[in-house]
């Protein structure tokens, strides 16, 4: 187990330093400069600026420069935000996201379990056909015409919660259920094909010959059966999560990390774009081991071991 | 007369698929007495699983039941409630399934599983459950229970598995116990201790067993009686010894026939394969496949012809107006040694 874990936390970091190289070099391949107003600069005032933020230099000393302060959380100082440290910028915005995406991936993964396993005890039925068709919807409709929507009729016209910002719990709820919606789809209709098949399995069958009531069975040897499977998605999902809700954040007006990522794409914030990105990537690779660990305690034939 | 607690006359069972109606089980009529062994053999698709599945109320959703009776101690188990067959099943008739690799569940604890029936009929506690459980894994051979009883599934082999899957099935003491190839999946040497097993316990918990298998080799040691099953019909049926040594339906000569001997390892299978069960035969469903076949057999169903009092068969050929033909050689000699040990009988 312990050489295990060494031996998948030296792959992590490699995965980050790889990671990390990719994005400094797409960025440094990027058209566009970070200047707002670069056509009115002069080319002395351009060589003060690209001086102070470390342009001058050639490539290879910037990504050495850049290597060492992220390997302990130091991005650089942000193009855009008076000269604000990136790590700051986004230890600021990182809870807000975190909780919205945590609250989702709840919310979703909890209603998903039970309309797929409900649709699954009832399969072939009109109970099972409405569960698909609002799978499918789930999954098809972008979650910003969903936020777009909610925002309109729930807020504007019915005035049941506020329509954004941040703050008050009541601000979280409609961009909750926006956010919760693809991972309730995704949820509903795997745990429907995993109990599907449980429930056709050889040992469900005994259960059933053992006088167990249908009830029974389904709790008994059904359940966990075709849950633990679903360990293995909900890592990707809490990124995918946090991806998605760039989107979200922005109609909500969320002071979130994805928010942040969208400005600094748009303004070509290099060392905040990397920043975020690396954030994000570690979120995934620590996440990943998370489930990994999570999966081998609780399917009795998983073990960590190479 | 034995106790008869089994009583199963002229059962129909149809399967509706999109392809249309298949006749899986047409009118079938056998009994079994306390304490014995009936085999069910026949080949692959002869409707022997649907056959025992019916007898503890596991059919598909897509079965019908179209006539006849399940009698058990006088009770017909095709008109009872679902709540009524919770009750019966795992605790007076409990089954045995093939694949002992996929019949467990593989994230719940072994002594949990075999407790489970307990638990479930006898309102034993979790505690008293956990020590029987424990028995019978003693039971059933397998060594170093007191560890292995917290172990899941994955860390025992297919036999071993396999029986477990019997502890299960006898924890509760059931009269009837029902074994659908219960070795098939095993390999030979396993196969030989798990029926030595069965046999062991049987006497013990005083089952009485219906025991299914497509291979006639692993029957002798095995049951009392034995009838002989193909497309939802029985063809044959009578004691060990009158099927094994006196047979009367070529379709049974052909299964014996298909046996590897001492002196030949060579299988002769049958050649053919089954009618379609949507549209089965009017006849004698052997027919098509039966080199002694005669015209009537395609045209008019043969009834039981009573060879003693405890064997029949459905063949044209016990007709007292049939034509005498001669069985394949094994088939002769076996005949004849019948004929040896009846005399020796008489003395
Ligand atoms: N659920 C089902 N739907 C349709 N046909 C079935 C179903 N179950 C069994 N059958 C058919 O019934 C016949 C008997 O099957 P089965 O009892 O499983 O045979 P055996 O156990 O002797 O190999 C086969 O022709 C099989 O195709
Ligand atoms: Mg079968």
């Amino acid at each position: 187990m312990a050489k295990y874990l060494l031996k998948r936390i030296f792959y992590m970091i490699l995965t980050l330093f790889l990671v990390a190289t990719i994005t400094f070099f797409l960025m440094k391949m990027m058209p566009g400069s970070p200047y707002a107003n670069e056509a009115k600069m002069t080319a002395t005032q351009k060589a003060i600026m690209n001086k102070q933020y470390g342009l001058d230099k050639p490539v290879i000393e910037q990504y050495i420069t850049y290597l060492a302060g992220a390997a302990h959380g130091d991005f650089g100082i942000s193009f855009q935000y008076s000269n604000q440290p990136v790590s700051s910028l986004i230890g600021a915005r990182l809870g807000a996201s975190a909780q919205l995406g945590l609250q989702a991936l709840v919310v979703g993964i909890i209603l998903g379990i039970i309309i797929g396993s409900i649709a699954a005890v009832n399969q072939g039925t009109w109970i099972d056909s409405t569960a698909t068709i609002v799978s499918i919807i789930g999954k098809s409709v972008p979650n910003f015409v969903l936020a777009v929507l909610l925002q309109y009729y729930i807020g504007l016209k019915l005035g049941w919660f506020p329509i954004a910002g941040w703050g008050e719990a009541a601000q979280t709820i409609m961009p909750t259920i926006a956010l919760s919606v693809g991972p309730l789809a995704e949820t509903a209709r795997f745990i429907r094909t995993e109990m599907v098949d449980t429930l056709s399995s050889d040992y469900v069958e005994l259960g059933k010959a053992k006088g167990l009531s249908r009830i029974e069975v389904i709790r008994k040897h059904t359940l966990r059966n075709s849950m633990i499977p679903l360990v293995t998605l909900i890592g990707p999902y809490a990124v995918a999560l946090m991806t998605g809700s760039m989107v979200i954040e922005n109609i909500f007006n969320i002071p979130g990390i994805g928010e942040q990522f969208t400005k600094s794409i748009l303004t070509n914030d290099y060392p905040t774009i990397m920043g975020v990105s690396m954030v994000y990537c570690f979120g995934l690779v620590v996440i990943l081991l998370l489930t990994d660990i999570v999966y081998s305690l609780i399917d009795p034939r998983i073990r960590l071991t190479d | 007369m034995a106790n008869r607690i089994l009583d199963v006359k002229n059962l129909k069972i149809d399967f509706h698929t999109y392809a249309g109606e298949v006749k899986a089980i047409r009118d079938v009529s056998f009994h079994l007495d306390e304490g014995e062994t009936l085999a069910i053999v026949g080949e692959s698709g002869s409707g022997k699983s649907v056959t025992t599945r019916s007898i503890i109320g596991l059919l598909a959703k897509n079965s019908q039941i179209m006539g006849g009776q399940i009698l058990f101690h006088g009770k017909d188990l095709l008109k009872i409630s679902e709540k009524e067959w919770q009750q019966i099943r795992g605790n007076q008739i409990a089954m045995i399934f093939q694949d002992p690799m996929t019949s467990l569940d593989p994230t719940m604890k072994i002594g949990q599983q075999i407790a489970e029936p307990l638990i479930k009929h006898k309102g034993a506690s979790k505690k008293e459950a956990w020590a029987k459980a424990l028995e019978m894994m003693k039971a059933v051979g397998i060594s170093n229970a007191e560890e292995r009883i917290n172990q899941y599934p994955h860390q025992f082999s297919g036999g071993m598995r396999q029986r477990i899957v019997i502890a299960i099935a006898l924890i509760c003491e059931p009269e009837i116990l029902l074994a659908d190839e219960p070795t098939t999946a095993l390999d030979v040497t396993v196969q030989a201790e798990i029926l030595d097993l069965m046999k062991d316990l049987q006497k013990r918990v005083k089952t009485s067993i219906i025991f299914i298998t497509h291979d006639l080799g692993v029957v002798a040691g095995m049951a009392d009686r034995v009838n002989v099953m193909y497309a939802g019909e029985f063809l044959e049926k009578g004691t060990v010894d009158e099927i094994f040594y006196n047979p009367q339906h070529p379709y049974t000569w052909g299964l014996i026939n298909s046996m590897p001997t001492l002196t030949s390892e060579k299988l002769e299978s049958i050649p053919g394969t089954p009618p379609d069960l949507l549209d089965p035969p009017k006849g004698d469903p052997f027919a098509p496949r039966n080199k002694y076949a005669m015209k009537i057999d395609a045209q008019m169903k043969p009834p039981f012809f009573k060879v003693s009092e405890t064997h029949q068969a459905a063949t044209w050929l016990l007709h007292p107006d049939a034509p005498k033909v001669t069985p394949p050689d094994e088939i002769v000699r076996r005949w004849e040694h019948y004929k040896e040990l009846q005399a020796a009988d008489k003395d």
